[in-house]
């Protein structure tokens, strides 16, 4: 049996179907394989190998006595240390949550769970998904196995690493303002944030409620689309849930035909900041659908400029208010505690022991841009310019299909670059934002290595609300094409890690 | 002049109820003063005529039949508690003496 960890979701499944492999063979080749490599790439917080091989040869279990299983039942996967999993640590990333053990099982594990797909571990994270590299991790910075002198991205770095290195052919991730398709493009790899509302945010540990999207990562489109099928729909859970049938993604994978799709690029993405390298491969894949018969115009959405700001007001201000029930009363980390601190003092005092830099800093930006006298310039002003780049989008679609752009300024960058520089760091986010803002679906597919640093670029789709479909049609028939031209998708030329026994 | 000083920093942070030792407060007072520098750009937009947007797409109220479901169990709701006592949550005390 060749490496059972290089193949894809879809061949796994295939060879359990076919009676080659069992689930417990694919699991176990995962976990030797994090054990191999997860030191020098540090994407897992909490490898579950004994609760994985359980469920492994309950799913094998099933198989042998002839039982009906979900197209994944058995696939390995990583999950997003955001997302609760009952009785598996989970910290978001976070020390105010260290050791907790969550009591429930999220929607998306639900669903996971429920389709047979084997959980290996929880993956690193910014904490509380405030970041793009990890590097606000409070347990350690993911490594970007293109590089591991680089970040991964952020905040998912870890599940992005996790399927770039290997150790798993599948990933949950969650994006805020391109946590899945940011780490997506810098590693390589694909990833969908779909429609807000098309996936469930119930038990997914809130940063900012009107934006946070959980989604598929994979190294495949058709991966990632059999993902997104197995956890997204309707649930009651969450008042925001949409209630209408799951967009045909996976027919859609499959199908990849672009001919007469109205592809629009946006002008404002583009230009002074971004990387030679990075321009040069989307404009090469953007030339690449033209042949295969897209039809691509130019678009102008005037008012994306304003996301970024518009952005880190909405975000930080809804995040001021979820975090504040890290108080050290019910759950997590408690600081002080000594019979003479008051309530208010503990609470102080946690919050100060157990939250990272980033996150103080956003919960006091929220905290002032939601104060009386500031509220109508700041917060109120930021939802008006939502609704002009809600606008841009409506105005856009009338005339194309989809629009595309690069996924990020430029490739992926070294360990402590920009740590220490916020806004820079925030302006890793400049494409992937204004999708959060509006509500739509988007993704980023591996489109080429940047000539200067020879790292993955990642190929930016944003389509209207609930047509997801039409972001994995543009990824497949780009992915198919270009692994024409490379004999082999993208990660195929990533360089092989260093394996420790 | 700064967007925010030191001082009203420390009063947000009070605010939020995060203590900030001194070097904190000098590391962030300036970092938040250029960060509303960014943000304070949605201002160059003309928009009073413009409705916000709180959320992506049209929310109307849920409702859900009242009728009992499974829920956690004391135990389990109790399971993460940083101290318990008779069931409870066991908080620090909540009023000042005297």
């Amino acid at each position: 049996m060749s490496d059972l960890t290089r193949k894809t979701a879809a061949e796994l499944a295939e060879l359990m179907t076919s009676k080659q492999a069992s689930s417990v063979e694919i699991t176990q080749a995962h976990l030797d394989r994090i054990a191999a490599v997860d030191g020098d790439v540090h994407a897992f917080l909490h490898v579950d190998t004994e609760g994985a091989l359980a469920q492994a040869k309950a799913v094998d279990t099933k198989r042998a006595a002839g039982e009906q299983l979900a197209p994944l039942a058995g696939v390995p996967l990583a999950l997003k240390d955001v997302l609760t999993q009952e009785g598996v640590p989970t910290t978001a990333g976070s020390k105010i949550l260290e050791g907790w053990k969550p009591p429930y099982d999220s929607t998306v594990v639900k669903r996971l769970k429920a389709a047979g797909i084997v959980i290996l571990g929880k993956t690193n994270m910014d904490e509380f998904a405030m970041g793009s590299s990890t590097e606000n991790s409070a347990y350690g910075t993911t490594h970007n196995p293109w590089d591991l002198g680089r970040i991964p991205g952020g905040s998912g770095g870890g599940s992005s690493a996790a399927i770039s290195a290997y150790e798993a052919p599948l990933a949950i991730g969650t994006d805020t303002g391109g946590s899945i398709r940011q780490p997506g493009a810098f590693t390589g790899t694909v990833g969908v944030k779909p429609t807000y509302g098309g996936t469930s945010r119930y038990g997914l540990i809130a940063l900012a409620s009107s934006l946070d999207t959980p989604g598929p990562c994979a190294r495949t489109t058709l991966d990632a689309a059999l993902l997104h099928e197995a956890i997204a729909g309707y649930d009651p859970m969450d008042s925001t849930s949409i209630n209408q049938p799951v967009p045909a993604v996976v027919e859609a994978a499959r199908n990849g035909d672009v001919a007469g799709l109205r592809i629009g690029v946006v002008k404002e993405l583009g230009g002074e900041g971004y990387q030679p390298g990075v321009e040069a491969r989307f404009h090469e894949a953007v030339e690449l659908l033209t042949k295969l018969g897209a039809e691509v115009v130019e678009v102008s959405c005037p008012h994306f400029e304003y996301a970024l700001p518009a952005y880190y007001l909405i975000l930080p201000s809804e995040a001021s208010s979820n975090l504040a029930k890290f108080d050290a009363m019910r759950y997590g980390l408690r600081v002080g505690d000594n019979g003479e601190n008051s309530a208010e003092k503990v609470t102080s005092l946690t919050r100060e022991a157990g939250f990272g830099a980033e996150v103080k800093r956003r919960i006091i930006l929220g905290t002032h841009a939601l104060s009386s006298g500031y509220y109508d310039a700041y917060y109120g002003q930021a939802q008006k310019v939502r609704t002009l780049i809600a606008r841009d989008f409506a105005k856009a679609y009338e005339q194309v299909d989809v629009l595309v752009s690069p996924a990020t300024p430029t490739t992926a960058f070294a360990i402590g670059d920009r740590i220490d520089d916020p806004i820079a760091m925030y302006k890793n986010d400049l494409c992937t934002i204004p999708s959060n803002l509006a509500g739509n679906a988007a993704a980023s597919f591996p489109c080429g290595l940047a000539d200067e640093d020879g790292l993955p670029v990642g190929f930016h789709v944003m389509a209207p609300v609930m047509r997801d479909d039409l972001c994995y049609q543009v990824g497949a028939a780009l992915e198919s094409a270009l692994a024409e031209q490379w004999g082999g998708v993208l990660m195929t030329k990533a360089p092989e890690l260093e394996v420790t026994r | 002049m700064p967007s925010i000083t030191r001082e009203e920093v420390a009063h947000l942070a009070r605010l939020a109820r995060i203590e900030l030792s001194d070097d904190e407060l000098d590391h962030l007072a300036p970092q938040l003063d250029q960060i509303i520098g960014l943000v304070g750009q949605v201002s160059q937009v003309a928009a009073d005529d413009i409705p916000p947007t709180s959320h992506a797409l049209p929310l109307t109220n849920v409702m859900r039949a009242d009728e009992n479901v499974p829920c956690l169990t004391p135990e389990q709701a109790l399971s993460g508690a940083p101290a318990q006592e008779e069931q409870r949550f066991r908080v620090p005390r909540i009023l000042e003496e005297d």
